[in-house]
């Protein structure tokens, strides 16, 4: 994909080194877009590989609480990499391996220290494709419960209440918690998917287009949630669809060949891009 | 189509083997070489249900062998199978699932480590089981049961030919397949189970216990009933490890020797004192033996099936 280096070299905005940057500098970098008082997420010098191929060149990005953050980008410029180190799902590949630092709150997410498990626990994941498990709806939506060890049947049956409600799917399934998760419509299986998420109490919910597999009923269901989600969760969503990101995120992140080239309010990423190449991808002359 | 034939000809003429007859005579060979599988299986089931129905009363099936094995039933070879399944079961499983796990879950595929446990599981599935036999008395009889006879001071208990030497035996013969069902039914478990499962702050291990052994439950079961259905036939593995000719009582411990159904029909064929009055008996045996093996099979297809509309949601 042709774009200019000079673009992205001559903002700083594209390579922001935030967490050594005093104060001052940092409210310029941001590009008068209000700074982000307690960061939930914070990338720095962060850098990606899959054997010998760079996915992702030295991010810096910080994500504030309790709002939508949405990464769009073309396929393959490492918005899923990002997305899946936040919570460490990229330890799963071989030869994976990464340099630079990522910190949820005061937590280094890279180091070999952390217990990934309590990790996953507070940063949740939503896949793009509905993965309940062959189980019932009710075993699905306490599999994370139960595998912190509640056992007790009236808490397990309270907070399965209390997450589906949240995922807006209570009412259509308050009487059949029995039944196969399988047997659920995609849109509902996608909202199960979220309350199973949910259930476990995770501080941020990270969602891999967490719509894209559904018919567009059903996807603005699940758009609808995310924004009243976001009242309790910081939520970071990987989109391919522009108009999607429009609506429902506070802040856009732009990336491009595994680089951060744009990060800023979704509102003037779509009125008022500062570089060229977030202008051409949004307004569709590539991706 | 008149403007065609002229190019038609100009072709030239086709050799012998492509003719509409040859065409034909293929069909007609390799049809009959798939009829013929049919008709050998056809002749075995049939000479073993003429001349095995007549000896199969419940007199047969439940009572001793009598006079020197040309009178009486098979009562003792048919408990003794089934013990031995049994015993071979309890040792299979969890040595098969758990080494085809950790091939898959926990195991680096290019490790040496790897591919060591994955060169010797495909070799182990191509020794012939007599050496199995022999590996199993030299092992088992006369390696372990004699040093635990020796660290237990006892004279002989464990140093001799039994039940549980010879459940191991063919514990171990069948634990390839168990090894390679169970692997093939984890890969079949959609990768994004096994995410699922660790984003929600699963442990690899409660993922594999409570996601993935789950749907793989159908091939595991799978795998385990055929190797019943074969290890009920294998008559080499444990004919040196603890299977007896005769015996007049049944195995009350797994230090006692058995008698086995396979082992039985052996006997039956080539140690009679009386063929002609051993006939009814030996083709009554083969028949039981092929009725088990039958519904064995039967068992684990419907399980399967059972277990994979389960997952499917259907039920």
């Amino acid at each position: 994909m042709p774009t200019s280096p000079t673009l992205v070299r001559e903002d700083p905005i594209a390579m922001p080194n935030l967490a050594s940057a005093p104060q001052a500098e940092r409210r310029e970098e941001t590009g008068g877009a209000p700074r982000i008082e307690r960061p939930v997420l914070v990338a720095c010098r962060f850098s990606f590989h899959y054997g010998h191929r760079r996915a992702l060149k030295e991010i810096g990005l910080e994500i504030p609480e309790h709002a939508v953050t949405a990464i769009i980008g073309p396929s393959g410029c490492g918005k899923s990499t990002l997305l899946r180190a936040f919570n460490r799902m990229n330890d799963l590949i071989p030869g994976a391996r990464s340099t630079g630092s990522l910190r949820f709150g005061d937590l280094d997410i890279q180091a070999p220290s952390t217990d990934v498990v309590e990790l996953r626990r507070r940063i949740g994941m939503v896949f793009q494709r509905p993965n309940p498990f062959p189980k019932s709806i009710f075993d699905n939506v306490v599999f994370g419960l139960r595998m912190l060890g509640v056992r007790d049947r009236a808490e397990l049956e309270g907070r399965a209440e209390e997450s589906l409600r949240r995922a807006a799917l209570w009412q259509e399934v308050s009487d059949s918690l029995k039944r196969s998760a399988l047997q659920l419509s995609g849109g509902q299986q996608q909202r199960l998917c979220i309350a199973r998420c949910l259930a476990v109490e995770p501080e941020v919910i990270l969602m891999d287009e967490p719509a894209s597999a559904l018919d567009p009923a059903a996807a603005s269901r699940v758009e609808e949630l995310l924004m009243d989600l976001k009242a309790r969760y910081t939520i970071v969503v990987v989109t391919h669809n522009m108009q999607q990101a429009a609506r429902i995120s506070d802040r856009t992140a732009f990336l491009l060949n595994g680089e951060l080239i744009e990060y800023d309010l979704t509102q003037r990423i779509f009125t008022n891009p500062r570089l060229k190449a977030t202008e051409d991808y949004i307004m569709g002359r590539f991706g | 189509m008149s403007s065609v034939t002229p190019v038609a000809r100009a072709l030239p003429q086709r050799s012998a083997p492509t003719s509409p007859w040859m065409d034909r005579a293929f069909v007609f060979l390799t049809g009959g070489a798939a009829l013929l599988i049919v008709i050998m299986l056809a002749i075995i089931v049939g000479n073993v249900l003429l001349f095995g129905t007549g000896t199969l009363t419940l007199d047969f099936l439940f009572s001793a062998p009598r006079e020197g094995m040309t009178a009486g039933g098979i009562f003792p070879a048919i408990f003794g199978t089934a013990a031995l399944v049994l015993l071979m079961v309890v040792a299979l499983v969890p040595f098969g699932v758990g080494a085809a796990v950790y091939l898959h879950e926990y195991a680096r595929p290019a490790s040496w480590l790897t591919r060591a446990v994955r060169f010797a599981v495909s070799n182990l599935a191509g020794v012939p089981s007599i050496v199995f036999g022999l590996f199993g008395l030299g092992f088992f009889v006369q390696f372990v049961g004699r040093n635990m006879d020796r660290a237990l001071g006892l004279d002989v208990l464990w140093g001799q030919p039994a039940l549980l030497w010879a459940a191991l035996t063919l514990a171990l013969l069948n634990l390839p397949v168990v090894i390679v069902t169970t692997e093939e039914a984890l890969r079949t478990v959609p990768p994004d189970m096994r995410e699922a499962s660790l984003a929600l702050g699963a442990t690899r291990w409660q993922t594999v216990r409570s996601v993935l052994l789950p749907q793989a439950l159908p091939g595991i079961l799978t795998g385990t009933i055929l190797s019943v259905a074969r290890g009920a036939g294998e008559v080499a593995p444990i004919m040196f490890t603890g299977a007896a000719y005769f015996l007049p009582y049944l195995p009350k411990s797994p230090t006692d020797q058995f008698m086995e159904l396979g082992y039985h029909v052996y006997v039956l064929a080539t140690q009679s004192p009386d063929v002609e009055a051993t006939r009814p008996l030996l083709y009554g045996t083969v028949l039981v033996l092929l009725i088990l093996t039958f519904l064995l099979n039967v068992t684990a297809v419907m399980l399967r099936s059972r277990l994979r509309a389960r997952l499917a949601g259907r039920t």
